[in-house]
């Protein structure tokens, strides 16, 4: 299975949908998506995982770099996801530190902090 | 011998395929099932390090995923061919990790995270990662 990406905007904030494996091989195309995101002026992200079904570290690599560059901005990048199996990868390279990880898109987007 | 072994090219959309081999051979070895996930992580991630280590140094040979059958235990080696640098020999200045390494590690770091019985070797004419979990024997009855 690949990688599919498709984005929305909900306010001031960019809601970028991802599905499938994020691996080595998939990894470059989110982060492509994410520099266009930024590039086009794109600060407030929201990455919404719920349809990821595998999360390895080059994938966490590219969501640091999001970060990164939306912090340049003063921007935000915001995880949603539920699933146990992704959390727990976030968890033992002690990531959850790093993102705010929501529930929902709906309470990711309305997030302020 | 391995139960199953595979060679693939240095290529990452071939890391799907190691994943996939490693987790159904797990599977059929009397792995937990709830602990197939960590092996299919692990072993991309020890897969995905040995592409990149080939890569970086232009290896041509291809990497090599040996899955072994043990009573009580299944163990996945990784063998990568790459020239590995001695630690502490990186060049000068050496203040600033580089991106490679960055991703190196942390590669390692959720391997080491996710597996307890975990050996990494390292030498000159390449690496191995060793990682082995229990098994319980697999009773399917054949109705």
């Amino acid at each position: 299975m690949d990688l599919s990406l498709s984005t929305r905007t909900v306010g001031d904030r960019t809601v970028v949908e991802v599905g499938g494996e994020i691996d080595v091989y998939t990894a470059p195309k989110l982060r492509e998506q994410l520099v266009e995101l930024v590039n086009d002026g794109n600060f407030h992200l929201v990455v919404d995982m719920e349809g990821v079904d595998f999360l390895d570290s080059t994938g966490l690599g590219v969501l640091v770099g999001g970060l990164k560059r939306v912090r340049a901005h003063e921007g935000s990048l915001r995880l949603v996801c539920n699933q146990e199996r992704i959390l727990k990868i976030f968890r033992i390279t002690g990531l959850t530190k790093v993102f705010p990880i929501h529930t929902s898109v709906d309470e990711a987007v309305a997030a302020t902090d | 011998m391995a139960t199953v072994e595979l060679r693939f090219s240095a290529l990452p959309e071939h890391v799907r395929t190691a994943r996939l081999v490693a987790a159904a051979v797990a599977r059929r070895s009397g792995v937990d099932e709830a602990v197939l996930d960590e092996v299919r992580l692990a072993v991309g991630e020890a897969c995905s390090r040995a592409v990149g280590l080939h890569q970086l140094s232009g290896v041509t040979a291809p990497v090599k995923v040996s899955l072994i059958e043990e009573e009580k235990q299944f163990s996945i080696e990784v063998g990568d061919e790459a020239p590995h640098a001695v630690p502490g020999a990186r060049g000068s200045g050496g203040a600033e990790p580089d991106a490679e390494t960055e991703e190196d590690e942390m590669g390692l770091a959720v391997i080491s995270g996710l597996v307890d019985d975990v050996e990494v070797s390292t030498g000159e004419h390449g690496g191995l990662i060793r990682m082995t979990w229990p098994t319980t024997p697999v009773t399917t009855p054949l109705a």
